[in-house]
């Protein structure tokens, strides 16, 4: 034994670094969330340009447009220019086309390159048949949509980063508000005894036999399809567990012999609660609120599917998967990605939860 | 025992009046109407539809006539679908919802209370792990994941299902929509039940069993029943919500059920069926809870009819 | 004649989170047919987990080696069925707890039920028949009625009779007894003994009986097995151990018992503390809002009075309020009455009125667990009452009182900078003291403070209260059920039962000539064992 002694927290935060599954799920939440908070910046693509030129492009690590993607394009432009590209080659990144046309061909209408997602400015490099045939360098312009592209050419990647933002801060402001409530209330309660408690506590449970989801949805109808009602709604309906659950710590507490002891010391009551009580409620409420943030991203994600979340073109996990969802033949990437990001965080956001709830109760291990 | 149950369902009266009230109130405040088009109706037309339906009496007026109407058991006409009454639509949605959470429910109690106690008697063993990583995997991956993948693999893939429709609840059309809502339920009845029979098998009384050569089968037997104790009261309110209609499920697989209903009254402002829907699911909610009551009085010889 | 239980090189490791634990170190020792063992120690010594071993009842993370035989078959590493062949009919068991003992959840006639069939191919309704007989042995007054009670509606001694009638429904040759009567009242405590070795003589059975009270071994047994620290230091005939310990250790535990006498206190010491009619009642909620109420009299008209420097014992059974009164006096619980403390009179006083005399008016409480706050250190525990009586004391002056209390209750005080759940219960106790007497108070109200822990730190306590009141003068109400530390420690005792005092006299006097008849048969439960065996408890040789 040391001088130094260890706190129960130090304790909880040993036995938690022993548990694998706890530490790289914590591990992995924060790699998920600096990806979603800076990520956003080094993808290159903002999360709402469309590319029309790349529609529902499959997931690729190689750098756009892919060989077979070029020779359509440049089809399409020669087409425009009403000329024909008779040879194409490429070097490195930029490509030499030779063009020709049953007439002289309109330098300007070289612009159709540069107005292109694949392509940058074209130079002409040689000029003849009085301008039939024009040898030009286009060169290519590069583009990574590591996971693809939706049904408008929107980059994935950036849109699911993004829509972890927001999946990731309403699931943590409503939770703030949830737990803030239910904490304040549960503690009020519980502290006060008595028919204030009694009072209190069947409001609680008159709330409970809200259809919850049903109000959730009627809230969310009829307010507007608003960002911050979106995670006060939810709050505002998850608090009353955690308000139960604080009273039920409280008023074990407060019939713990080391309150007792405090009251006979004289300590007041502000220093019991903030001393004695509140420190001990600490632990069920941080377990909770691990558990709490999956509940409230899976609730946004939900109603986002129903179409009543978070508005086009600003975008959430929920939103993403359900336009993977409608466009899963064929497009499947549309789906996968932004699941596999949802059911990760969900999983991690569960086992640190799980593995908390050992760490601060040693009894059940 | 008889007053016991007939004193919680009269302290469930109160309640429901509080549901009504909040509801109608916090629809009512919200902007918009039933009848705001796009195209705005001519004055004289809207006029006469607010009066048809008693939109244009103050707004106590209405709320009392709605209670009264309720007391009758009249949920009024719909005011989107015109042609049905509240209760009509209901009477069609409610057995649909409910052939789905009742299979729901009764996979959701059999499996998971079964895996959790199989997971519970093999305590860390492969077994054990295997189950709990099925439980996580079914609580965090959410069902509108679910559904449309098993809809590629069964329906489309291996052609064995429907991808959805209800066709008069042929049992082909109820399977995958039951599984997609059971799975998240069976997922957490088996973690709860895995945990609190975990805690029983540490109880005295249980060694007390073993030390009388009662192992195995017995303790199995005891430690479920004090597990139960929970997940009774957990499924309460989970198989009202579930009876009352999944939002989502119906919609992924197109069933014509009570949470359909309600989504797309919402979305109409068709404020008799919304109110309907609130009402109904609210009743479910309260004599589940009774029946939870009821269970857990039945299961616990501690709790006292008082 | 071969043993009933041979036990040989018994090894017992637990996996726990801070690395292996050595539990008990191949032990070995033998039970006789019909013969009553004691396997006596203290808290951790592993005499419980020996005998659960033997078993095959170890918690799961707990490893056996060595060899267990009874009546010739071998336990350590019989599979699970094996064993439940032979517990139950050939061994039983009954434990420490019988609030959690039985199954709350089925009546005790299904449980008994249950135990007779499965040894015996018996129909139910037989099976209830002799359910019923079974009852009537250990002597449950109307026995076919009660079959049908659940646990949670009996009180401790008849669950604990339960418990002995379902290990003893198939006649067993040996019966484990855990600490049988520790969580029971001594009166009933005497009751369970006696039954216990009435149906041993009636059925011949072998006991083990594992306790940590050597009173009660030498009431119960012939031969006892001292264990300490997982092994045993010492094995013998009762009578031997009694009158010529030879290991330091078992001298330790004879002499455990809190000795000594408190020194009288002067005639002339002033009154410190008077309280006159107490009254406390609670208000039990019921309904939803809590509308109907039902009284409940936990101290119903007491008066006591104490003098600087006085200790009162005050002594009662579980229930009969002793605690309630002694709360009340710091008004931790509600009451009427007059309580004169130092000339104030203390019940109509605020909150914050009261909060400056709670300086010299402290109290020490029984759960040496439960009463430090987990989350805080040992220094900011010790040292929180200063902050409120003496505000203008600088961090580090309250930081040096606190040390110079711990070094009174003899702690390291560099241990102030651990926290509680890093000390034993004798260490936490102390803890608690030096909270008490950092405030340097006049009166301490001790609830109980020694039952929590074992006998040979019982008597230190005692000796640091004792001596902490001699170098302090302090006044003591010393709350007890224990009759043998009270006579440690009081001047005067009072004896409480339902809410009132039923005796009240100097220490020595009311110990020698107890008027009442409840103080008689609590003395006789308390006392009577440690002299001779008590009538009929004699076990069969």
């Amino acid at each position: 034994m040391s001088t130094a002694g260890n706190s129960l927290w130090a304790d909880a935060a040993r036995r938690l670094r022993r548990n694998r599954a706890a530490t790289a799920s914590l591990a992995m939440l924060i790699l998920l969330a600096l990806a979603c908070v800076f990520g956003p910046m080094l993808v290159g693509n903002a999360y709402d340009r469309v590319y029309p030129d790349y529609v529902r492009v499959p997931p690729s690590l190689q750098a756009q447009p892919t060989a077979d993607l070029i020779a359509p394009a440049v089809e399409r432009i020669a087409s425009r220019l009403r000329a024909r590209a008779t040879d194409i080659s490429r070097d490195g990144d930029t490509l030499k086309i030779v063009l020709e046309a049953p007439r002289a061909i309109d330098e300007r209408s070289l612009a159709f390159f540069e107005r292109s997602d694949l392509f940058a400015a074209a130079r002409v490099m040689s000029r003849e048949d009085d301008g039939k045939r024009l040898t030009v360098e286009v060169p290519l312009e590069r583009n990574y949509f590591f996971f693809g592209t939706d049904g408008n050419g929107r980059d994935l990647l950036a849109r699911t980063l993004i829509a972890g933002r927001v999946s990731l801060a309403i699931g943590l402001l409503a939770t703030f508000v949830a737990i803030s409530i239910g904490v304040v209330y549960g503690a009020v309660a519980g502290f006060a005894g008595g028919r204030i408690d009694a009072l209190m506590m069947r409001a609680v449970d008159v709330l409970y036999s809200l259809p919850f989801i049903f109000f959730v949805i009627m809230l969310v109808v009829f307010f507007g399809r608003n960002f911050v009602l979106m995670f006060i709604a939810v709050g505002a309906v998850e608090w009353l567990d955690m308000a139960r659950i604080v009273r039920g710590q409280t008023l074990s507490l407060k019939r713990r012999e080391f309150v007792a002891a405090a009251e006979t010391l004289g300590v007041s009551a502000t220093g019991i609660l903030t001393r004695h009580i509140v420190p001990n409620t600490l632990g069920p409420v941080v377990v909770y609120t691990t558990l709490l943030v999956p509940k409230v991203i899976l609730l946004e994600s939900f109603l986002s599917f129903l179409g009543l979340g978070v508005q086009e073109p600003m975008t959430s996990w929920g939103v993403l998967i359900a336009d993977g969802a409608r466009n899963i033949q064929g497009n499947t990437h549309l789906l996968v990605f932004p699941a596999i990001f949802l059911t990760t965080t969900l999983f991690c956001l569960n086992f640190l939860g799980d593995g908390l709830r050992d760490a601060l109760d040693p009894r059940d291990r | 025992m008889l007053g016991f149950v007939l004193r919680r369902f009269l302290s469930a009266i109160p309640t429901l009046f509080v549901v009504i009230t909040l509801s109608f109130f916090l629809m009512r405040l919200a902007p918009g109407g039933p009848f705001d088009l796009e195209r705005p109706l001519e004055a004289k037309i809207m006029e006469n539809l607010q009066r048809a339906y008693g939109l244009d009496l103050p707004l106590h007026e209405q709320y009392l006539r709605y209670l009264g109407n309720l007391l009758r058991g009249d949920l009024g006409p719909s005011f989107f679908m015109r042609d049905f009454s509240v209760a009509q639509i209901l009477m069609q949605g409610l057995p649909v919802s409910m052939a789905l959470g009742g299979g729901a429910i009764l996979l959701a109690l059999v499996l998971g209370a079964g895996l959790g106690a199989f997971a519970a008697m093999r305590q860390n063993t492969g077994a054990d792990h295997a189950v709990v990583g099925f439980a996580t995997a079914g609580v965090t991956i959410p069902n509108f994941v679910v559904a449309p993948v098993l809809q590629i693999v069964f329906g489309l893939t291996l052609a064995w299902l429907p991808v959805g429709g209800w066709n008069n609840g042929a049992l082909r059309n109820v399977i995958l929509p039951v599984i997609v809502l059971a799975l998240p339920q069976i997922a957490v009845v088996a973690r709860m039940t895995r945990a609190a029979m975990i805690e029983t098998l540490r109880a005295d009384h249980i060694r007390t069993l073993r030390s009388l050569g009662l192992g195995g089968r017995h303790v199995a037997e005891h430690g479920l029943r004090a597990a139960l104790l929970p997940v009774v009261s957990y499924l309460g309110p989970t198989a009202a919500a579930l009876l009352t209609g999944s939002v989502v499920v119906e919609t992924i697989f197109g069933l014509p059920g009570i949470g359909r209903y309600f989504v797309e009254g919402a979305l109409n402002r068709d404020y008799t069926l919304v109110m309907g829907t609130v009402v109904v699911v609210a009743v479910f909610v309260l004599v589940f809870n009774l029946i939870v009551d009821i269970l857990y009085a039945l299961l616990d010889p501690r709790v006292r009819y008082e | 004649m071969a043993p009933v239980l041979a036990i040989r090189d018994l090894d017992i490791r637990f996996r726990t989170g801070a690395g292996e634990l050595h539990a008990v170190k191949r032990v070995s020792f033998a039970i006789e047919k019909g013969e009553t063992l004691a396997i006596v120690g203290e808290s951790g010594s592993g005499k419980s987990q020996t005998m659960l071993a033997a078993l095959g009842l170890l918690a799961a993370n707990g490893g056996v080696t060595g060899s267990a035989k009874l009546n010739g078959i071998e336990l350590v590493g019989a599979s699970q069925s094996a064993l439940d062949e032979l517990r139950g009919r050939k061994v039983a068991m009954i434990f420490q707890e019988p609030m959690t003992s039985l199954d709350p959840l089925y009546t005790i006639g299904a449980q008994l039920v249950k135990v007779l069939r499965r040894h015996k191919p018996i129909s139910r309704v037989a099976a209830r028949e002799e359910a019923a007989a079974l009852l009537d042995r250990v002597r449950i007054p109307d026995a076919a009625a009660r079959l049908d009670s659940y646990p949670h509606e009996m009180s401790g001694g008849q669950r604990q009779r339960v418990m002995i009638a379902m290990a003893l429904a198939h006649g067993p040759d040996l019966l484990v007894a855990d600490e049988p009567t520790t969580a029971l009242d001594v009166t009933i405590q005497a009751e369970i003994l006696e039954l216990l070795g009435a149906l041993q003589r009636e059925l011949g059975m072998a006991i083990a009986f594992i306790t940590h009270d050597l009173g009660l071994v030498r009431r119960f047994a012939k031969r006892v097995i001292v264990m300490r620290g997982g092994e045993i230091v010492e094995h013998g005939a009762v009578a031997d151990i009694f009158s010529m310990p030879k290991h330091d250790y078992t001298k330790a535990l004879l002499d455990a018992e809190p000795a000594g006498r408190k020194a009288p206190v002067a005639a002339d010491a002033p009154i410190v503390l008077t309280a006159d009619d107490i009254r406390v009642e609670y208000e039990i909620l019921r309904g939803m809002f809590g509308r109907r109420t039902l009284m409940v009299k936990a101290v119903d008209g007491v008066s006591i009075a104490l003098r600087a420097g006085e200790t009162l014992g005050l002594v009662g059974e579980s229930g009969s309020g002793k605690s309630t009164l002694a709360r009340s006096i710091v008004r931790l619980a509600p009451a009427t009455g007059l309580v004169r403390f130092e000339d104030r009179a203390l019940l109509p006083l605020s909150k914050s009125e009261i909060r400056p005399i709670r300086k010299t008016l402290q109290m020490v409480f029984q759960d040496p667990y439960g009463s430090l706050s987990p989350r805080m250190s040992v220094g900011e525990i010790v040292s929180e009452g200063l902050r409120v009586h003496e505000p203008g004391l600088t961090a580090s002056q309250r930081d040096a009182r606190a040390a110079s209390a711990l070094e009174e209750v003899r702690l390291d005080p560099e241990m102030r900078r651990r926290f509680p759940h890093e000390f034993s219960g004798g260490q936490r106790q102390r803890i608690a003291i030096a909270r008490a007497i950092v405030l340097r108070p006049k009166l301490v109200i001790l609830d109980e403070p020694t039952s929590a822990l074992d006998r040979t730190i019982q008597k230190a306590i005692v000796e640091l209260l004792r001596d902490l009141q001699a170098r302090h003068g302090l006044a003591y109400l010393f709350v007890s059920h224990d009759l043998a530390t009270v006579r440690a420690m009081a001047d005067r005792i009072a004896v409480m039962k339902d809410g009132k005092i039923v005796e009240e006299g100097e220490t020595e006097s009311l110990l020698a000539n107890p008027r009442a008849d409840y103080t008689r048969r609590l003395l006789a439960a308390a006392f009577t064992g440690k002299v001779e065996r008590v009538k009929g408890i004699e076990p069969s040789s």
